[in-house]
């Protein structure tokens, strides 16, 4: 593949701290103008990838690239060329709205003015408060600020690490708005989240745990080639519907997921024969439906395939 | 005392907190009944936290009455915190202590008894698989471990009812089951579960929620009846369409 | 430049915004000052003396008068012998003046032969020894000086603090403590903060060479403490009347290094330590510790044990000080600190080599 179709390239990059590994050969790329999502929980390993190719740490193994650029080589280049958002929200709170914008235009010896067409729509509904500290603003005017921050010197690629963890749901739907505005303007993104349920923003996505990458795909394409039929059921008792289907030899996996219980249908599944039964047992208002699995159904699959 | 005779381990009438001129918690009246996974759901900034400090007698309410497992939120804060279990994401377990440690020191606090401590501890830990990692530094479990296990130390003193502040934050999508079907246990045992999340489709799990806006309790009932009333698919629609008139953030 | 000059802008506003620290960094060194100069003194500036007098005569007059008259003693009135106890346990005198019933005649007799029985006997509250011991010498002094010095094999002068004034010693100590304290605590902490709250990470993912980001960090703290050597100075020359017969220029040209020199400790603290709290720790373990043992600020570096002597040795304060003492007090030319000039100065360049080779524009 031409590298210059790719904004990241990572091969086989491997970190550990002490004995814990946090990153296991881990490869990906991302493309040109793509969104991409690291999707995992805690211990992923996804921010010590991402100070990987911001260039803040050194990877123990394996090479990687960032817009086109080798991340140990040239890495005074990259530094410029990328906008980072840490995990935390890494703003001043003791300073306003205003001084944290222009001092990270100064950083990147830009100024507010000069770039201000492309941040105009995310800080625009953060400026009517521009002389307010950092400090005394909500999680999602944070969360707004620091993307503007990480924008204002108009880099090529955007690294957002977990950018909604902490923020209410209302806060994360308008954020990954934002996110596809700019793609739009042609910037790469590659962004990490534990929430299984923003996958379906990213144009691709990576599902890993414990430094490792457990699959890449878009996830329309993820669904699709997910393995096996998949039921949602609910009763009026979900704790005691849950053991009972544990107990079912036909079916290979049983699981909360919300509202109904999903299940993977094993070998000699029999939906009708399944409802007859728990009838039998005492279950009323028993439903089941067959469904579409969503990310974190195969991410689930994934995972039980691995240790579980 | 009335909440034994009404069987509702919580009732609270108007409970307020203000801090100077900022209501942060504004009249709250709402019952929870013993052995019910009460889920209480909020907006960044909503209030729940300094909500949950009033019913833990951590924090004194400006004004508004309650009762929490039998004993008054206003008067007898120090004897709530004994008769009930918590565990946040923030605070759970020393990592520099090994999970028999954590447990004995825990027990200990609450006035198990040593040697009932040794047997329920010890309970526990086989049910959860954890016995081999009884002398294990906690520092040096996975964090789903160690959030299933700060949840059995929680239960280790038999509370009435347990306050569970955002447990499953940033945990695997199958430890986060795990830690729900322990949850349902307690429950199916007559444990009272008072839980806060970020994850809606744990919403699901509660028998009834509450959502708060600005310091007010803006729905309350089963997950089923709020999505009827609302006509939205998913209770984190519901929940955007409360959050969205919001007006203060955190 | 323009964006160094940002960089310091922000700086200073942090310092600015943050009204609680910069307040105690500002009036820190005038409490100090007060304090040492006037509240705390070795020097004993008060005794309450009562005298018991058998038979009053001329002679006796003639020194109860002396004692009234001296400054430094409250003359509390002639008392019984009966209430010599009392008088004590209660704390209303600290020193009791006995004349002999026979004054009169014994001091004639010392007078004239330069010997003879004691005329006089001091009993002192000795529950504070230091304060007995110089209330002791006080009475020595004003009721039988001419005796003693007549025939005294030893005559003492006190040059330079004549009248021993114990904050005088304490100044050049002061100035010791509070530039580590606001350059090496404060920037230290100042840099660690950004490593906390994740910041660091933002500037070090930037075009931003690290020497610039502390040199910005430096600045203001550098003028913060050029603020407060200018207060220290100017409280200890009008204020305690210090003479400072030293070269002016001299006395700032070895501040400055100094502060130079404390300011690097706080970067070297800054690349070790990753929490603002260990910072502090460092900070007040490392540094303000010794200063206050081994630098000379307290307990003379001469009566130090002999392990304990090279240490002090590498303690910066100790040479700093002892350089202030020399030009404050002594009034001493620039070539008598030439040698604690020198060392401060190839100190300042090593501290200064080793932090920034320690400071990495990386986070491991």
């Amino acid at each position: 593949m031409d590298t210059s179709t790719l904004a990241i390239e990572v091969k086989g990059i491997s970190k550990s701290y002490g004995t814990v590994k946090a990153l296991d050969k881990v490869s990906l790329d991302v493309r040109r103008g793509e969104i991409f999502g690291l999707i995992g929980p805690d211990g992923a390993g996804k921010t010590t990838l991402f100070k990987i190719l911001v260039t803040l740490l050194n990877a123990d193994e394996g090479t990687a690239t960032v817009d086109g650029l080798d991340i140990v080589k040239d890495y005074r280049t990259i530094r410029s060329r990328v906008g980072y958002m840490p995990g935390k929200f890494s703003l001043y709170p003791d300073l306003t709205i205003e001084e944290n914008m222009e001092f990270f235009a100064t950083l990147f010896g830009v100024t507010v003015e000069q770039n201000y067409d492309l941040v105009a729509p995310i800080y625009k509904q953060i400026e009517p408060f521009k002389k307010r500290r950092a400090g005394r603003l909500s999680g999602g005017m944070k969360q707004k600020l620091a993307l503007s921050c990480a924008l204002i010197h108009k880099p090529s690629v955007l690294f957002l690490d977990e950018p909604t963890t902490g923020v209410d749901a209302v806060s994360r739907s308008e954020f990954w708005d934002m996110l596809h505005n700019l793609r739009e303007q042609g910037l790469s993104i590659l962004a990490s989240t534990p929430y299984m349920d923003e996958a379906s923003r990213c144009d691709r996505i990576a599902l890993c745990n414990t430094g490792r990458v457990l699959d890449i795909d878009s996830p329309q394409h993820m669904v699709e080639k997910f393995d096996g039929r998949i039921y949602g059921i609910k009763s009026h008792n979900m704790y005691d519907l849950l053991k009972e289907l544990r107990d079912n030899r036909c079916i290979s996996s049983c699981y909360t997921a919300g509202e109904y219980h999903h299940l993977l249908a094993g070998a000699g599944f029999d939906l009708g024969d399944l409802k007859q039964r728990l009838i039998a047992k005492g279950h009323s208002d028993v439903e089941i439906k067959s469904i579409v699995p969503n990310i974190e159904d195969i991410f689930i699959k994934l995972l039980s395939n691995e240790q579980y | 005392m009335s909440s034994t005779e009404t069987n509702h381990i919580i009732q609270v009438k108007d409970l307020t907190k203000q801090f100077g001129t900022f209501t942060a918690v504004d009249h709250i009246t709402f019952e929870v009944e013993r052995g019910e996974i009460f889920g209480f759901l909020g907006a960044n900034g909503a209030g729940k936290t300094t909500a949950m400090r009033m019913l833990c007698g951590l924090s004194y309410p400006t004004s508004g009455s309650g009762t929490v497992a039998g004993f008054d939120v206003v008067k007898e804060g120090e004897k709530i915190k004994r008769h009930i279990g918590y565990m946040s994401q923030r605070f759970s377990l020393y990592d520099d202590l090994t999970v028999m440690e954590n447990m004995e020191l825990f027990g200990g606090i609450y006035g198990v008894k040593r040697r009932e401590l040794k047997k329920r501890a010890t309970t526990l830990l086989q049910k959860l698989k954890f016995i081999e990692e009884r002398d294990t530094m906690v520092k040096a479990l996975p964090l789903g471990w160690k959030q299933k296990l700060a949840f059995a130390v929680a239960t280790l003193h038999s509370p009435e009812i347990v306050f569970l502040d955002e447990p499953t934050g940033g945990v695997d999508p199958i430890t986060r089951r795990q830690f729900w079907e322990m949850i349902y246990h307690a429950a199916s045992q007559g444990t009272t579960i008072f839980v806060t999340t970020h994850y809606m489709d744990e919403a699901e799990y509660c028998n009834r929620i509450s959502m708060m806006v600005d310091g007010k309790i803006k729905a309350l009932d089963t997950p089923a009846n709020l999505k009827k009333s609302y006509n939205a698919a998913s209770i984190d629609e519901v929940f955007r369409t409360l959050a969205r008139d919001a007006q203060r953030g955190d | 430049m323009r964006g160094f000059l940002k960089f310091i802008k922000k700086e200073t506003l942090h310092i600015l915004r943050d009204s609680r620290t910069m307040l105690i960094a500002l009036l820190m060194p005038v409490v100090q000052i007060l304090l040492f100069g006037f509240a705390i003194s070795t020097e004993l500036n008060n005794v309450n003396v009562a005298v018991v007098v058998p038979k009053w005569d001329e002679q006796i007059r003639q020194s109860v008068n002396k004692l009234s008259s001296n400054p430094y003693i409250t003359y509390k009135g002639a008392i019984a012998e009966h209430e010599i106890d009392q008088n004590l346990r209660s704390g209303k005198v600290d020193a009791i003046v006995v004349f002999a019933h026979d004054f009169d005649r014994l001091m004639t007799q010392w007078k004239q032969s330069g010997n003879g029985k004691a005329a006089m006997q001091f009993i002192m509250d000795a529950s504070n020894t230091n304060t007995a011991q110089a209330g002791a010498g006080y009475l020595n002094n004003i009721l039988a000086g001419e005796l003693m010095q007549s025939n005294s094999l030893v005559e003492t002068h006190m040059l330079f603090n004549p009248q021993m004034k114990s904050a005088f010693n304490f100044v050049p100590g002061i100035m010791g403590m509070i530039f580590i304290l606001i350059c090496a605590m404060l920037t230290s902490v100042a840099i660690v903060r950004e490593k906390e709250t994740g910041t660091m990470d933002v500037l070090l993912v930037s075009p931003v060479r690290p020497l610039t980001i502390i040199l910005a960090k430096m600045t203001p703290y550098f003028i913060l403490s050029c603020i407060n050597l200018t207060t220290i100075l100017l409280l200890a020359r009008f204020v305690l009347g210090i003479p400072m017969s030293g070269n002016l220029s001299s006395i700032i040209v070895v501040s400055l290094v100094y502060l130079l020199l404390s300011l690097s400790l706080g970067l070297l603290i800054s690349t070790i330590a990753k929490q603002q709290i260990v910072a502090l720790l460092i900070s007040a373990a490392v540094m303000i510790m010794p200063i206050v043992m081994l630098s000379g600020m307290m307990f003379p570096v001469e009566n130090m044990p002999a392990v304990l002597k090279p240490v002090s040795a590498i303690v910066p304060a100790r040479w700093y000080i002892d350089a202030m003492r020399k030009l404050l007090i002594q009034g001493a030319s620039f070539g008598l600190i030439l040698k604690d000039f020198l060392i401060l100065v190839g100190m300042t360049l090593a501290l200064l080599a080793i932090a920034l080779k320690n400071f990495k524009d990386k986070l491991e």
